[in-house]
């Protein structure tokens, strides 16, 4: 069996909340495609951008214990986490007690406070859900499920800032043909044209939507936002595709925001990846989350008699 | 449609010099690849890992130029237009705060000063 077959599973808190139509997009999926997810039992927040600028050890343990639960609870090999923000956070953890003393020795002590064994970095590899199905299923096989096709939809793929820096936490990436590649990511893209998608070239797809900063600054944030959508569109796009729900929030909301405080309108619609391969694989849009989403995305399926 | 190009990564590069002055250092008149513009990121990145959050941008920028140079047509252009608002948008928001102002993944070193909570 395929290691990513059956992998514990991460959902994080956005895919509780805000998220929750990528949490269950990311289900159907992994049920129409035979991948088993076994959740991560009692799992915790991972610090997300906040705890890091406190005490970034601290946030390191967050991450450990989800990592200590997956291996010593679970017996499990593997962790998949579709949030950008958790993925990052755990593979930066990952990363820290292989490499720095001082994180191993504020780790073990916190965990042995708490009262639960300590992770030790090299017992779990942590994917996102793009390798899940690109590793785990793949093209060709993905292709043999596909119950429609994507045909005729023109999709801009943008993976954020958080998937694939910094680089040196991605030891797997960058490995030549099969990897993934940070400057240039296309996971995302080889799964969605898999499924009929028309990908458009888009030069923004790692770019900083400025997500953390939202609140603080909600105006740079907008901008950010609003540059993504107007160079999407000016690619082609109908579409941009996302994995992560701090992402794709960002994108919703200041959309809506950027017509609202700037009185510029974007037709672009935003859908999870996870949502574009299930109504490829004949998933019911309902159960893809479509209609939770802000941006009209069903009408859009709808229009290209995908739904 | 070659003025243009040239005037677009010229704002790109100055863009980049405000950072690297702000920092209290002297913008780097070297290239990387023959684009001063990557020179400029490398610089002003050293030391100050989350500004390679714009280094693709810098690079699709670079890589648009030689587009334009090559000959491409308005749609390139109004992309590398894009890829510069970009940039501005992201460094004139990092230079807000890194002391220089409080940005996104900058923050660390202004919220750094807290006391630690593992003790």
């Amino acid at each position: 069996m395929n290691k990513y077959q059956r992998v514990a599973y991460y959902p994080g808190c956005a895919l509780e909340g805000t998220g929750h139509a990528y949490n269950a997009s990311t289900k159907a999926v992994g049920k129409a495609l035979g991948l088993e997810l076994h959740e991560v039992a009692d799992w915790n927040c991972c610090g997300a951008m906040e705890v890091k600028n406190v005490d970034p050890q601290v946030q390191t343990y967050l991450s450990s214990r989800v990592m200590a639960i997956a291996v010593h609870e679970m017996n499990a090999k593997v962790v998949m986490a579709p949030c950008n923000g958790c993925y990052h956070n755990l593979k930066k953890a990952e990363y820290d007690l292989a490499n720095d003393e001082a994180s191993r020795q504020v780790v073990d002590r916190i965990s042995k406070k708490a009262g639960h064994e300590t992770y030790r970095a090299g017992t779990l590899e942590t994917i996102h859900a793009l390798d899940w199905i690109k590793d785990g299923i793949g093209e060709q096989e993905l292709k043999r499920r596909l119950k429609g096709s994507l045909k005729g939809l023109k999709v801009a793929n943008y993976y954020g800032c958080m998937y694939t820096r910094p680089r040196h936490i991605f030891p797997e990436k960058d490995r030549g043909p099969g990897s993934e590649s940070t400057s240039q990511p296309h996971f995302m893209d080889d799964l969605l044209a898999a499924a009929g998608a028309q990908n458009v070239d888009f030069p923004l797809k790692t770019a900083c939507c400025g997500g953390a900063h939202t609140l603080s600054d909600s105006d740079t944030s907008t901008k950010l936002v609003l540059n993504i959508l107007q160079a999407a569109e000016a690619a082609g796009a109908e579409v941009i595709a996302t994995e992560c729900p701090t992402c794709h929030s960002g994108l919703e909301m200041h959309q809506v925001r950027a017509e609202k405080v700037l009185g510029r309108k974007t037709k672009v619609r935003m859908l999870y990846f996870t949502q574009l391969l299930g109504v490829a694989l004949g998933v019911g849009p309902r159960k893809l989350g479509v209609h939770e989403n802000v941006s009209d995305g069903l009408a859009l399926l709808k229009e290209k008699g995908l739904a | 449609m070659s003025a243009a190009r040239d005037a677009l990564l010229a704002r790109a590069e100055a863009v980049l010099e405000d950072w690297v002055r702000a920092r209290g250092e002297t913008p780097t008149q070297e290239a990387v690849e023959t684009f001063r513009l990557l020179a400029l990121h490398r610089q002003g990145a050293r030391g100050v890992p989350s500004f390679n959050a714009c280094r693709e941008t810098c690079r699709e920028v670079a890589y648009h130029y030689n587009l334009l140079a090559a000959g491409a047509d308005a749609r390139t252009e109004r992309m590398m237009q894009m890829l510069v608002t970009h940039l501005e948008l992201f460094v004139r928001g990092k230079m807000q705060t890194e002391g220089l102002g409080e940005f996104c993944c900058a923050s660390r070193p202004v919220r750094n000063k807290g006391e630690r909570i593992d003790g």
